[in-house]
């Protein structure tokens, strides 16, 4: 078991490495200069000079393999670099947006699982029958509707009939929970929604090729009412390739994050994400996707412990 | 109202049908596409009056499923008793409809409103198939239980072995959980799993196969049922453990006075365990009758040709086995009349009706116009065979010292083939015969060079093959062929027969284009009996015996010299395997082809042999002519393989011993010490602990390694 999370930690890092190395050669390889965009965005016609000192000062001139000792080693000691639009710490810009767009997508990842672990389990059992239909019918709305789109119906229905709006500015959560949540309760539910849908999808899928499984005809040949057999013999089986879902969709949640940010105008990491590119600040895009790897290795770690969990072979070793 | 979920919905039909006057139940058959066709509402053998209570009590039961492609009616009107104490076996081949009329019975088939159910079934006098849904599941694992064939994938993974065995019980008996618990530790104590307290907290997959159908075991026995359906028990086990597993069946059935319906194809287990046996045949019982009425007088053609086509060690080797011409009939176009007759030889204009279900003596009857006619006992008693000379001195392949450890890191090592040698003469064949585990299939893998070999040499033709690379690789791999063991899985889906047959004829350039090796396809489709449209339909549009004769014309294409037959024979059906085991025989007389044939069936390594090798844990432990091995087993474990193969001469109480070999095979991960057979060798001494028998020979063929033989 140790052994087993030990080695799946070890992998971890080599997946660190590359994305962090991934990423730094293709923002050097991109085209148009940080500095000179930075430079004339306040209206300026900035001399070579000036720009070549600007790059100096900011390190930009050292060759290419330098600058990524640097970046790794900054990366190793937990230094992410300066903004070079603020110039404060990246770690600092990151750090102060990272709390929203985490309880977004926690609170995203939740009511996905809520919704689908019980919506899957009735649509597989009950598949082909009209409540089946229902269900898939509810998960392929998921798939299809944009989520920046439901956001905005949502916020839009809010305020047609209730006349509410959720409240803005930035609140924390241990002060003031009841704010966060009316704060990030719609777009949770906005991004939740396709999250959700591809849940039931595999739910329904493994229930129903856990209900053909030879032990859930031991099970019934037992004489074992039909609710524990879901219970204790369907469900738990087809959790094992739902939850390595619940680990790969949360990497896309976070992604459509950067858009719903915009909606419902949260200043999180998908906020500075956007402004970052308007701003060609490379080093602050490279510390976010940095720190999003973090978190998706970070979740895919918990669906590795979630797996040894609920199998045995896994937890005990083959044989 | 939601309907319910399929697995929980029982059959309306058969539950409100049998409540019907008999009158109207005619009627509902009618209606419902003549599912009655039979005139015989019962199986005469039925009415016998035996001393003890009727537990299980089956008449006129019919399965139909409506499919997308029509309507197959899997079970056609069986009809049988089971008394207390008694094992009733229920044998024929795939597709015959014994698994499917037991799955009806426990109330488990799957469908809801594509199945139809009808008949009546009775457990203690109570008919059951009234009950609704609530009741019937009341009544299964409490009063009518099964045993599942596979024990691997028949308990749940995530479970653990404990919480599976009290399940039944929680739900039946309204036991406490500390109540459960304790008997399912007598329960385990009873089946022989050792160590019962901490073994109800481990997994499935912690147990071996033979281990886990114990546990599969424990688990029906729970509620102290008065049935158990045992379907297949032990086809997914080894030899050995099988015997064991049906000792203990046994000895349950003689103690607890259950009434056991033991579902099988193999027709020596019948022999040895079954004291009524019911044949089947495209859904209907075609013979029934006390065990040694059946198998010593088969009446019915189909019975006595089942029996001549199943080689056994106890009867003259033939040199081709009597086979039954053709394959079972599909379910959804039955031919008219009596099922057997477009593959019967004594089939008349008389066959075009079904025939009835007949009593011809006290406790035997078959359903059969043209009776097969004996003369006296069947099968005749067998002498041993002569030792001929061996066919031919020269060896085509020889293989010396052959060793596989796989290093499974951290110093563990799996020694699965460890110093092997033999030989095989040109056109002989070699047998290789051992248990799940024994290294036979990996010793296959290195001389396909699938596997790279620790150590030894394997030289073909004098050439040494074993570290061959590139070109002179390929060349080898034309010359070595293969056939596997299920011609489903190793076919690709996709791909027509021909086109999967053409690909290696111009991957190596032995035809120049498409069109020469098809001719060439054509040729090997017709060596091996198809016609040659078959090249144009994909595997699933062929049958397991048609698919088989594939397997092997794709061999064949390559015109190779060795063909490793990696059990070719034990998916089939027992009628098949004579067809592909002759089909063998022939194609080595007229090509002149040298096998090496790996089965775990001795009677089909016997009778395709002229040489046969027996490994245990990666060694070979004897090796001879097939006359003098079969003849004189040296090796205690070939004695103890050859007295685990149940054979139709000894029938139940006829004074037979018990399954020989206690314990299980051990893990190559850890062999024993000295002699790996040690652990479970009835001669087993000191010496055998720390001594590693070399293998020394009897006579000039014939070795066994063993320092008591």
């Amino acid at each position: 078991m140790l052994r087993y999370l030990l080695n799946r930690l070890m992998l971890a890092i080599p997946t660190l490495l590359g994305v962090a190395t991934l990423t730094f050669f293709m923002l050097a390889l991109l085209p148009g200069d940080a500095v000179e965009t930075m430079l004339r965005a306040d209206g300026g016609n900035p001399t070579p000079e000036i720009i070549a000192a600007e790059r100096a000062r900011l390190g930009l001139d050292r060759p290419i393999l330098v600058q990524f000792g640097d970046f790794l080693w900054g990366l190793f000691t937990g230094d992410l670099g300066s903004s070079s639009w603020t110039g404060k710490p990246v770690l600092d810009e990151i750090m102060l947006r990272l709390p929203v767009t985490l309880e977004l997508a926690v609170l995203g990842m939740i009511i996905a699982v809520v919704i689908a672990l019980p919506l899957g389990t009735l649509a597989g059992i009950f598949h082909g029958t009209w409540l089946d239909n229902l269900i898939r019918i509810f998960a392929f709305g998921g798939i299809a509707l944009p989520s920046f789109w439901l956001g905005m119906m949502l916020a839009l229905a809010m305020l047609w009939f209730f006349n509410w709006l959720p409240p803005l500015g930035s609140n924390s959560l241990f002060s003031d929970p009841i704010r966060v949540l009316q704060q990030l309760t719609l777009p949770a539910l906005a991004v939740g929604y396709r999250y959700a849908a591809m849940l039931v999808r595999m739910m329904r899928a493994s229930v129903i090729e856990a209900m053909s499984e030879d032990y859930v005809r031991t099970a019934r040949a037992k004489g074992l009412p039909a609710s524990s057999i879901v219970r204790r013999h369907i469900v738990p089986n087809s959790l094992l390739p739902t939850v390595t879902i619940i680990g790969l969709e949360f990497a896309l949640m976070v992604g459509s994050l950067v858009v719903i940010e915009q909606v419902f105008s949260l200043n999180g990491l998908g906020r500075l994400f956007v402004e970052s590119v308007a701003r060609s600040d490379l080093i602050v895009i490279q510390g976010i996707v940095v720190v999003l790897t973090i978190i998706f290795i970070a979740i895919n770690l918990l669906v590795d412990l979630a797996y040894a969990a609920i199998d045995p072979r896994i937890r005990l070793g083959r044989g | 109202m939601l309907p319910l979920p399929n697995f929980v919905r029982k059959d309306r039909l058969a539950s409100r049908h049998s409540a019907l006057p008999t009158r109207w139940r005619q009627r509902v058959h009618e209606l419902l596409g003549s599912i009655n066709d039979s005139e015989n509402p019962g199986n005469p053998m039925a009415e016998k009056q035996i001393e003890g209570d009727v537990l299980l009590s089956v008449r006129d039961l019919h399965v139909q499923f409506l499919t997308g492609a029509g309507l197959i009616h899997a079970v056609r009107g069986v009809s049988y008793d089971v008394w207390a104490g008694e094992i009733v076996a229920l044998v024929g081949e795939s597709g015959c409809g014994k698994s499917v009329s037991s799955l009806a019975l426990m109330g488990l088939l799957h469908g809801g409103d594509a199945t139809r159910i009808s008949g009546a079934a009775s457990l203690k006098g109570m008919d059951y198939f009234g009950l609704s849904e609530e009741q019937m599941r009341r009544l299964r694992g409490r009063e009518i239980a099964m045993v599942f064939q596979e024990p691997m994938t028949a308990l749940n993974p995530v479970l653990t072995i404990g919480i599976q065995i009290m399940e039944p019980m929680l739900a039946h008996l309204g036991y406490s959980r500390e109540k459960a618990w304790n008997r399912a530790v007598e329960l385990l104590t009873l089946v022989g799993v050792p160590d019962p307290e901490r073994r109800l907290g481990l997994y499935p997959h912690q147990f071996s196969g033979g281990m886990r159908q114990r546990v599969m075991i424990a688990i029906a026995l729970a509620c102290n049922p008065s049935v158990i359906i045992a379907d297949e028990p032990t086809t997914a086990l080894d030899v050995t453990i099988q015997a064991q597993i049906l000792d203990l069946l046994q000895d349950l059935v003689d103690e607890l006075k259950i009434g056991l319906v033991l579902i099988t194809h193999n027709l020596g287990l019948v022999a040895r365990y079954a004291d009524r046996v019911n044949v089947m045949y495209a859904g209907r019982i075609v013979e029934a009758g006390t065990t040694s009425q059946v198998l010593r007088h088969p009446r019915h053609q189909y019975t006595a040709g089942l029996l001549k086509a199943v080689p056994q060690l106890d009867m003259p080797r033939q040199e081709l086995l009597e086979t039954i011409p053709g394959q079972p009939p599909s379910l959804r176009a039955l031919p008219e009349g009596c099922a057997f007759r477009p593959r019967c030889s004594a089939a008349s204009d008389k066959c075009l009706e079904i025939p009835a279900l007949t009593r011809s003596t006290q406790d035997h009857s078959d359903a059969c116009f043209h009776p097969f006619k004996d003369n006296g006992v069947y099968p005749a008693a067998g002498t041993p065979e002569p030792i001929k000379p061996a066919i031919s001195k020269e060896a085509l392949l020889t293989v010396s010292g052959l060793t596989k450890h796989f290093y499974l890191g951290r110093g563990a090592t799996v020694r699965a083939v460890e110093n092997v040698s033999f030989s095989v003469p040109t056109g002989g064949t070699l047998g290789l015969v051992g248990e799940s585990g024994c290294g036979k299939t990996t010793l296959a893998r290195l001389l396909l060079r699938l596997e790279q070999a620790t150590a030894g040499t394997f030289e073909l033709d004098g050439d040494d093959l074993l570290f061959k690379r590139g070109q002179r690789l390929k060349d080898m791999r034309r010359k070595i062929q293969v056939v596997y063991q299920d011609p489903f899985t190793s076919l690709n889906p996709r791909h027509k027969v021909a086109d999967a047959l053409v690909e290696p004829l111009l991957v190596h350039k032995l035809r120049k284009n498409r069109r020469e090796a098809r001719e060439r396809v054509e040729e090997a489709l017709s060596l091996v009996g198809l016609p040659s449209e078959m090249g144009d339909r994909y595997p699933h549009q062929m049958s397991g015996g048609q698919r088989q004769r594939v397997g092997i014309a794709r061999a064949l294409v390559m015109e190779p010299d060795f063909i490793i037959c990696d059990e070719p024979v034990s998916a089939l059906d027992v009628s098949i395997q004579a067809q592909i085991m002759n089909l063998l025989v022939e194609l080595q007389k007229k090509l002149g082809l040298t096998y090496l044939f790996i089965a775990h069936d001795l009677a089909v390594v016997r009778h395709i042999s002229d040489i046969v090798a027996v490994m245990y844990l990666g060694r070979v432990v004897e090796s001879g002519r097939r006359q003098e091995l079969f003849a004189e087993p040296r090796h205690p474990y070939t004695q103890a393989l050859l007295a685990a193969v149940p054979s139709f001469r000894g029938l139940k109480g006829e004074g037979l011993s018990r399954g020989p070999l206690q314990g299980e095979i051990p893990s190559p991960l850890n062999p024993p010490s000295g002699c790996v057979f040690h652990t479970r060798c009835p001669l087993a001494t000191d010496e055998c602990r720390t001594a590693v028998p070399e293998s020394r020979s009897l006579t000039e063929t014939h070795k066994v390694a063993c320092v008591r033989a």
